[in-house]
């Protein structure tokens, strides 16, 4: 032990450790031993199966606990069903009570959490105290708000019922308070399963939950490995999945709940970019990267982790973060003064290490501080792999641990366009002095999350959520709270239609005209980019009314059309940068023009659909009015501006996803195509439609009219044909940002699954049983959020 | 200065220095180079957002916390600058300086020598007595000079203020600048004039005093800082203790920051005097925290790091008694200034 004389001299930082003596005393309270929340009570699992839970930072066993099984979770999930229906029919003040509770009670428990929480997850006890714990608080109080509110604020809205919840271990209250809080206050009850390594704050907040007298069955917290959270996602008395975890597994999820009707939301992985302009402060930028990398170890989903330097600044950026990574405290999680503290597992620490071999062997340049890392334990050096290529594996994959590679850009598109060279989409910090670069860098990023000379910036009220293969959904926020609710509307029957004759073979002689002559044979092509296209299979399939006669050919689309279709999409990007204004008159124009061939259009749906002419007049009527409906909207779907923390901007920007793919209902073939087309295109998305396969006519008569209303080519694109295998297609497109589906009901799943593939966002319907007449069901903002994709942009001022 | 030597290091290592340290050379100055400062980029919310967390992320307890104290006291320019000062008040200050903490203490601290504070701070008429009352303890006296601290007499009258307390035995100059020549960007100006005062000391050292509170922008408070470092500034010092608003953490930040950046391209060592405001042990180690953590250990040590400071002191021997005998301590138990 160094004398006062001794330190002195050296003036080095001596121990600062937190005790954990009060949760030691809790654990050997409870035995160690812990079993599931359930129905307000801990009940023991059904196979007496338990588990243990270890401290990363010195492996000790710190408890064993319950490993569920599918039955657990059956039993959770009844508990919730059963107190679902009272919860969610309380007045929002007294669910407001409840979580205003649980609120408090987090702030009065604050330091043993934090505690529990390094314990439990290696995190230093600095994050934990100071960031997880205060920002757990702050989510139950912001949605307490929202419990109050939500009767007004969101009227005709309702829980979505019973939630099966999966959290991951990088900050276990924390997903668990974003995951808990806006279901409760939305008036859901839920299932929640915390990550095996980490769910011991998890058992504690049952407790609290029952110290805070929520209701029996609201919140229920079973624990349990890979195969509890599979038994969750697969259980049929589940109304939606929330998860937050790999990419990996995300897709494993949108595959598993395919077609089961289920409500998703997905937060995963990242690669984010840190980009470091000429202008920026370099000093506060190297700050900047330690709260982006060295923040929770870097097991932080929106780490920045790829570091874009400018080339003029990039040496002198280069020496400053060396010399920064000398001073970075790493060991014991529970010393005040660490900087970095444990790894949370063996196997992530090991896939740490594998990567870093895998970027050295790729050519890039290691740079580890001298400071000393710890024996024994699982700890993992701040890392620096510099001038990676693009191409090198570690530029494109997740490391997950406090490893930052770093690339060096020449201009400020190069920047954007490498930010942007990634699957991910989760979140993106910007430096730069200039305003300009900064706001335009925001707006060109691919990113739910922007932070502008700043990172890691999180409160409860800004959405967050990703972009591409970060996934989708909100947490946080107005945004965050749709997630957990669904508008309250009535459920119609689909109606049995006749399933159209896709063969090649001719039909069976046509009438002739009033006229007496043979009438002049009109067969649309497809629409692609703004012209008729012929259908690359070279096939056209008949097109028969209500009745069974004959009303025309249509073009039989196939995957290769759909590649093509949305190739033009891709190309008509002028349409997404355009005002909403612009935008707004186009549409009133295709309204006009489509007005002005009322009488057409009508004849068209009576013979295709039958029903008589005072419905087709009205399904026409209709349409014009939801197009100007729209047009209306195309410069009133604002964003908004969070109350977050103090001077700061934190923009709720809605952006259009880019190029969305729509299967259209089979009924209501002209206002079913346009209530789903022109919301779309009003919120500056290209479409690929594919319109009711058995009445596609009223679609391929609007052709002429969108050429003539000033729609550029390859906003509005149309594949005719069979609708199952094009929605197919459109669901796997890896090109495509979002699809929505309001097809035949059995198509779903298929087109689902399909979507997994680039974890596009998918919004569905059953579309044949909606009443596309009921604005109350049809048309509104529900739409326009659909459209669109919220992005965060913190913005922090002061001179 | 001549450009080669930008870039080459001299003095001690930036960081994990643990050996007594060595006198620094000088910094002569040198030429005035805007390029160096002109399109400095400081961004307030990222430089606060370090300070806010450096004092969160760093402490040090019972043992090391009494030497980081008693290292604080070494660092210490003791300091009376009121218009009631007579020639006993500041050999009053004196002798706390020579004996800052009770010699019980000292010596169940187990100290091998006992401390004194860094120096003792005065007007230019209270050095002769403050000299007197020092000598033999090699306790060097600070005058505060130049019309401090407004600093708004003329050039000639200032310059002539820092011979005085030189002559009067004045080791060390504690000047202030001329805000106005900041406010409005005029780099010139307050080059000639820190030159020309910075010549007047002769072998007294310059502390150029800032008075960032009244320079509103921390880019105004990097350039100036930059400034008085070329014209040749051995410390650089937040305030006179008059302003609105005094020494703070993010101020003290960019300043350490612009003299590391000159340390680097020049290699002189620049001291630090955060001044105004420190009233509490736990300021004195939130600075501390901010000199080792940008800058190195080597910052610690009092020829290169002052604190101004007049109650700071009390606060301190309370604590340290506190980590003696595991009792809260009282004022009245710690002999006055």
């Amino acid at each position: 032990m160094p004398q006062v004389k001794d330190i002195f001299r050296t003036m080095d930082y001596g121990p600062a450790p937190e005790t954990d003596a009060p949760v030691r005393a809790w654990l050997a309270q409870r035995g160690a031993k812990f079993s599931h929340f359930i129905g307000g009570a801990f009940v023991a699992p059904e196979a007496e199966s338990h588990f243990e839970v270890r401290n990363p930072a010195n492996g000790e066993v710190l408890a064993s606990v319950a490993q569920g099984s599918a039955k657990d979770v059956d039993t959770a999930v009844a508990a919730a069903r059963k107190a679902l229906g009272k919860w969610s029919a309380l007045p929002g003040h007294v669910r407001a009570r409840h979580l205003y509770a649980i609120a408090r009670l987090i702030q009065k428990r604050a330091r043993f959490f934090a505690v529990l929480e390094s314990m439990d997850n290696g995190k230093p006890i600095r994050e934990s105290r100071d960031l997880d714990i205060p920002l757990v608080a702050r989510h139950f109080y912001h949605h307490a708000g929202w419990a109050e509110l939500a009767e007004t604020e969101f009227a005709g809205h309702g829980a979505v019922g019973v939630c099966g919840q999966i959290i991951p271990w990088n900050f276990p209250l924390l997903m668990l308070a974003w995951k808990i809080a806006p279901a409760l206050a939305a008036g859901n009850t839920v299932v929640l399963k915390p990550a095996e390594y980490t769910p011991l704050t998890a058992i504690a907040f049952a407790e609290l939950c029952s110290e805070a007298g929520l209701p029996a069955g609201v919140v229920n917290i079973v624990t349990g490995d890979g195969a509890t959270g599979e038994a969750i996602v697969a259980h049929k008395g589940i109304d939606k999945i929330a998860f937050t975890g790999s990419t990996e597994v995300g897709r494993i999820i949108r595959r598993a709940t395919a077609g089961t009707g289920k409500a998703l939301s997905l937060e995963l992985g990242g690669k984010s970019p840190f980009i470091v302009f000429d202008d920026a402060d370099l000093d506060s930028a190297v700050e900047g990267v330690v709260d982006a990398i060295w923040f929770n170890q870097g097991q932080v989903c929106c780490a920045g982790s790829r570091l874009l330097v400018h080339e003029a600044v990039s040496d002198a950026f280069h020496a400053k973060l060396r010399r920064r990574m000398e001073t970075l405290r790493v060991g014991d999680p529970l010393d005040k003064a660490t900087d970095i503290g444990a790894i949370v597992d063996k196997v992530q620490l090991e896939r740490i290490r594998e990567l870093v071999a895998i970027g050295c062997r790729e050519g890039a340049d290691c740079i580890q501080p001298k400071t000393a890392v710890p024996d024994t334990g699982l700890y993992y050096p701040p890392t620096v792999l510099a001038n990676v290529a693009p191409a090198s594996t570690v530029a494109q994959e997740e490391i997950f641990g406090p490893v930052l590679v770093t690339i060096v850009f020449r201009t400020h598109d190069e920047a954007i366009k490498l930010a942007n060279n990634s699957r991910y989409g989760l979140a993106a910090s910007i430096w730069s002095e200039n305003i300009n670069v900064a706001l335009e860098t925001s707006a060109k990023l691919q990113a739910g999350v922007v932070w502008v000379n700043s990172t890691n910036m999180f409160d409860a009220a800004a959405g967050f959520g990703g972009y591409k293969e970060s996934g989708f959904g909100r947490e946080g926020g107005r945004e965050g709270m749709f997630e957990y609710l669904k508008p309250v509307a009535p459920k119609g029957k689909a109606p049995k239609l006749a399933v159209p004759d896709f063969s090649a073979a001719p039909a069976i002689a046509e009438a002739v005209s009033d006229a007496g002559l043979p009438r002049i044979d009109r067969t649309p092509k497809l629409y692609v980019g703004g012209k008729q296209a012929r259908p690359d299979s070279g096939y056209s399939y008949t097109v028969r009314g209500a009745d069974g006669a004959v009303v025309g050919q249509a073009g039989l689309g196939n995957r290769k059309d759909i590649r093509n279709a949305v190739e033009a999409a891709h190309k008509a990007t002028g349409w997404s940068g355009t005002s909403g204004h612009a935008r707004a008159q186009v549409l009133y124009y295709l309204a006009e023009n489509l007005d002005a061939r009322r009488g057409e259009f009508a004849d068209r749906l009576q013979a295709m659909a039958g029903g008589g002419r005072k419905k087709a007049e009205e399904e026409v009527d209709l349409s014009v009015r939801r197009i100007s409906y729209y047009a209306a909207y195309a410069d009133k779907y604002d964003g908004q501006v969070h109350s977050t923390v103090s001077r700061h901007v934190t923009l709720a920007m809605n952006e259009p996803f880019g190029v969305m793919g729509i299967v259209c209902p089979s009924v209501a073939p002209l206002l079913g195509f346009v209530s789903l087309v022109a919301p779309a295109i009003a919120m500056g998305n290209r479409v690929i439609a594919v319109p009711s396969a058995a009445h596609p006519l009223s679609a391929t008569d609007l052709y002429q009219v969108l050429d003539t209303s000033d729609v550029p080519g390859g906003v509005v694109n149309i594949v005719t044909g069979e609708s199952a295998a094009l929605a197919t297609t459109l669901g796997e497109h890896d090109d495509i940002t979002a699809v929505w589906y309001f097809g035949a009901a059995d198509g779903l799943a298929g087109f689902e699954k399909g979507t997994a593939g680039n974890l596009k966002a998918c919004w569905s319907g059953d579309g044949d049983a909606m009443d596309w007449s009921d604005p109350a069901q049809s048309q509104g903002r529900a739409f326009l959020r659909h459209a669109t994709q919220v992005k965060n942009i913190w913005v922090p001022y002061g001179e | 200065m001549s450009s080669e030597k930008v870039f080459t290091l001299r003095g001690g290592e930036t960081a994990g220095a643990t050996s007594a340290p060595a006198h620094p050379e000088r910094n002569p100055g040198m030429a005035l180079k805007p390029d160096w400062f002109e399109n400095a980029r400081v961004n307030l919310t990222g430089v606060e957002r370090r300070a806010a967390t450096m004092a969160t992320r760093r402490t040090v307890k019972k043992e090391w916390q009494a030497a980081w104290l008693l290292k604080a006291i070494t660092c210490i320019d003791l300091t009376t600058l009121a218009g009631d000062d007579t020639a006993e008040r500041v050999k009053r200050l004196c002798a706390k300086a020579r004996m800052p903490v009770r010699a019980d203490l000292i010596e169940a601290l187990g100290l091998d020598a006992p401390i004194t504070t860094g120096a003792v701070c005065v007007y230019p008429t209270m050095v002769r007595p403050a000299v007197e009352a020092l000598k033999g303890s090699g306790i060097p006296v600070a005058s505060v000079a130049t019309g401090f601290p407004a600093g708004l007499m003329p050039l000639n009258l200032r310059l002539e203020e820092i011979r005085y307390a030189v002559a009067e035995g004045a080791a060390e100059i504690d000047i202030v600048i001329t805000r106005s020549h900041v406010l409005e960007q005029n780099w010139e100006a307050l080059y000639d004039e820190v030159a020309a005062m910075r010549e007047a000391c002769g072998p007294a050292h310059l502390k150029a005093i800032l008075a960032t509170g009244d320079l509103k922008t921390l880019r105004n408070v990097y350039k100036a800082s930059m400034v008085a470092m070329m014209a040749g500034a051995d410390f650089i010092k937040t305030s006179t203790g008059k302003e609105d608003v005094n020494a703070t953490l993010p101020v003290s930040l960019v300043m350490v920051r612009a003299l590391r950046d000159y340390h680097d391209r020049t290699g002189y060592l620049i001291g630090f005097k955060p001044a105004g405001g420190l009233k509490a042990a736990k300021d004195a180690l939130a600075w501390q925290f901010l000199m080792k953590e940008e800058l190195g250990n080597r910052w610690l040590e009092p020829d290169l790091f002052r604190i101004g400071a007049s109650s700071l002191l009390g606060d301190i021997e309370r604590q340290l008694e506190h980590f003696i005998t595991g009792r809260y301590s009282s004022s009245v138990r710690h002999p006055l200034a």
